[in-house]
């Protein structure tokens, strides 16, 4: 059983998990992903993992409550157990493949964004521990959405936030930061990881295509089985199409076609929307006397 | 002459009822059904349906059984080539191998073997047989997958006294006979579950959730876990696209997509979370099983569902039952048709399906009349979905993360006859040597290697 061994609210609507998963948590590195499911009736959710640890065999994932099955996991409590805990998914970030002396000499800039935050830690966290260089930029729409700021403190060299209403940090989006940290204050990178809401990496890579700078995206693609059965998660990098859960899920990009992996994120969105209502009507009490909700 | 009856017809739901629900289309025989049918077997001396089954089950044995009402005796038979009867009478290509081959079928209609080698599997679910106290030898063996092959395999080492842990990738065990073969055709509670049952009661764990290649290797399994053999019966899950313009519009899903939303995730009933879409038009391309069962699927859930297929009828790869049964249902086909590119709106949705005629020319490689392009034959088919059925290849998880461990150029892992691979210690056995095939012959693999494995580990 995939007992939850802890639950934290972090912002409004976004919770943290640490999950009871011996074997995942062995295996589990930078980059990887879990497969998620809460009941026999449940979605298989890809959740990117947001910190493990081997010896005590538990693994964290940060989930927004978005959608009905977003919503169904987040309210499990301390102690329940999920039905599937599949993983660890995909391939682990390169740099863990990589040579460390080669990982050493780059001077990295993470980007993250809400909830992209969560899976960022474990590899900041990971070169961290090697020694590597690594700055970190965190956005979020207000200071009340911020999550990871005092663990990722730990891990960066250099913590930057940015709220789009000013709220913390500066004031702004995480690319005008972006453009205020390489244009004004001369700062420079070998690297660039951005993870977050699919826009925001769409334009994280068009300022640093424009600051030469190369980047690596994490995509939240929609997916069946996680493991290269479906397909549903294609995409297209560099003109061709790619699996985003063997492939990936982290790819050069500014090479993705962010428009058409935006555009197939939203295929189910009428039936999730449907769903998400239907539930909500439910969670309210009410009860279809028309039968839509059979 | 017994010879003189008719072939027993078989009760199926009514086309109409069944083009709506997913409940089972064949009902099969009942006893008496069965026994008459059984006196048609004309018991040959030499039993051409037997050499023509890829396990070789003493065909008019089990009939002669049934003809005398030991239903016991015909369960027994079979049990002795194949693991899963009740399956494989189901899903067979019975007309290209036993029945095929039947003497009975030069002048009129074969034997229905299938059909009754289903009511023995299903007589032997309904009344299990005691399982036989197994002396265990305390040597471990891992399989990786628990569909045909894994379960044939598992439950011939089980019996054979070892200790067998089934490692599955998804949340439920089956493989392929639960994400991609749709209950309307195999029953998953009523059968599939029934008979991985069985092979629990011999004393095999099983273990979901586990990918071999990520969550364990299959070095980790040899050198850490301490299994004395590990058997890969990974299937092919890898789907085929075509490669043509407007593949990756939204509305365009693989069929191993379409079946694992409908069959696995159970998107057909509400009262599951996982979402389907088929819009009011859909367009599957292939001419296999799995678009027959995609093209039924979409039928089920409520759109007006076509076949595509770049040969004509008499190529279809399918099951001539399933083709009969689409055709029964209202499926429309349009053999010599062959896509082209598929074409969106502005939002970037499917909206139709360009193709092109063909005509059949020379035999290829495959000994097929390889189709031709007929000359200005372009023509737009509007729809709302495609579902690309073309084939399926091994997923190539496994191969890439064990040591040793080789593969062909069409990514199917290197085995001989009885499953041994490159690498010392590990075997395997269906999809995942011979690429996508039947279930009968993956069942005979892992048996197969269920022996070899015995060998290996007794001289070790």
């Amino acid at each position: 059983m995939y007992t939850i061994l802890e639950k934290r609210l972090l912002a409004e609507g976004i919770y943290l998990m640490r999950i009871e998963a011996p074997r995942v948590a062995r295996s589990a590195q930078p980059g990887q992903f879990v497969i998620v499911r809460v009941d026999e009736q449940g979605e298989r959710i890809p959740l990117t993992i947001a910190d493990y640890n081997a010896e005590e065999g538990w693994v964290t994932i940060v989930t927004q409550t978005l959608g009905v099955s977003t919503r169904k996991l987040c309210a499990l409590n301390q102690g329940e157990a999920l039905a599937d805990f599949a993983g660890p998914l995909g391939r682990p970030s390169d740099f863990v493949k990589e040579p460390i002396e080669e990982v050493r000499k780059r001077r990295y800039l993470f980007v993250a964004g809400g909830v992209g935050t969560a899976p960022v830690y474990p590899q900041v966290k990971w070169l961290h521990e090697r020694g590597v260089e690594v700055d970190v930029i965190i956005g979020a729409k207000t200071r009340s959405m911020l999550i990871y700021t005092d663990e990722m403190r730990k891990v960066a060299s250099n913590l930057y936030i940015a709220t789009d209403d000013g709220s913390e940090g500066f004031h702004g989006l995480v690319t005008n930061l972006m453009d205020e940290l390489i244009e004004k204050q001369g700062k420079t990178y070998d690297l660039c990881v951005a993870i977050g809401p699919m826009i925001m990496m769409k334009f994280v890579c068009l300022t640093t295509k424009k600051h030469n700078l190369g980047t690596i995206v994490s995509l939240n693609a929609l997916m069946v089985d996680g493991t290269g059965m479906c397909g549903a998660c294609r995409v297209t990098v560099g003109g061709k199409t790619f699996f985003t859960c063997v492939d990936g899920p982290e790819f050069d990009g500014h090479q993705v076609d962010f428009d058409e992996a935006m555009r197939r994120q939203g295929m189910y969105k009428t039936q999730e929307q449907r769903a998400a209502a239907i539930y909500a009507e439910r969670q309210a009490g009410h009860k279809c006397k028309v039968g839509l909700d059979k | 002459m017994a010879n003189k009856i008719p072939r027993v017809p078989v009760r199926e739901q009514d086309p109409l009822v069944r083009a709506t629900n997913f409940e089972e289309v064949c009902h099969g025989y009942n006893l008496e059904e069965a026994s008459l049918e059984a006196t048609r077997c004309l018991d040959c001396k030499n039993p051409r349906c037997v050499g023509a089954c890829p396990v070789n089950i003493h065909i008019p044995d089990f009939i002669r059984a049934i003809r005398e009402g030991d239903l016991q005796k015909a369960a027994d038979v079979i049990h002795q080539d194949s693991s899963l009867p009740s399956i494989c009478g189901r899903v067979c290509p019975q007309e290209s191998q036993c029945e095929g081959s039947c003497v009975l079928g030069i002048k009129g209609e074969p034997v229905a073997i299938g059909k009754l080698e289903r009511f023995v599997g299903d007589w032997s679910l309904e009344n299990p047989s005691e399982a036989p106290a197994i002396e265990k030898n305390g040597r471990k063996v891992a399989v990786v997958g628990s569909g045909p092959s894994g379960l044939a395999c598992a439950s011939d080492l089980a019996k054979g006294g070892y200790e067998v842990h089934v490692f599955e990738a998804l949340h439920k065990l089956g493989g392929v006979l639960v994400y991609g073969i749709p209950e309307f055709r195999l029953p998953k509670s009523r059968i599939v579950e029934r008979e991985i049952d069985a092979v629990r009661r011999l004393g095999v764990k099983f273990e979901t959730d586990v990918i071999v290649g990520r969550t364990m290797t299959v070095d980790s399994l040899l050198d850490e876990e301490g299994y004395d053999a590990v058997f890969i019966g990974s299937g092919a899950g890898l789907p085929r696209f075509m490669g043509i313009p407007g593949e990756n519009l939204n509305g365009v899903v693989s069929a191993n997509e379409f079946l694992t939303r409908a069959n696995l995730m159970r998107a057909f009933d509400e009262q599951y979370d996982t979402p389907i879409y088929v819009g009011k038009k859909v367009v599957v391309v292939g001419g296999g099983n799995v678009a027959m069962d995609a093209v039924r699927t979409a039928k089920r859930l409520g759109a007006e569902s076509v076949i595509v297929y770049r040969r004509s009828e008499a190529e279809l790869p399918a099951r001539v039952e399933e083709v009969h049964h689409a055709k029964q249902e209202g499926i429309e086909f349009r053999m010599l048709t062959n896509p082209t590119e598929i074409l969106g709106d502005e939002k970037g949705w499917v909206t139709a399906i360009r193709c092109v005629e063909m005509t059949l020319g020379e035999p290829d490689e495959s000994g097929r009349r390889s189709p031709v392009v007929k000359e200005g034959s372009e023509f737009d088919m509007a729809c709302d979905v495609v579902i690309m059925a073309l084939g399926t290849s091994p997923n190539p998880l496994i191969a890439s993360t064990t040591e040793g461990l080789e593969t062909n150029r069409r990514g199917c892992l290197v085995a001989d006859e009885v499953g041994t691979t490159t690498r010392a210690g590990v075997f395997a056995g269906g999809d995942a040597v011979t690429g996508a095939a039947t279930v009968i012959l993956a069942m005979g693999a892992g048996r197969r290697a269920a022996k070899a494995i015995d060998e290996y580990i007794r001289n070790k």
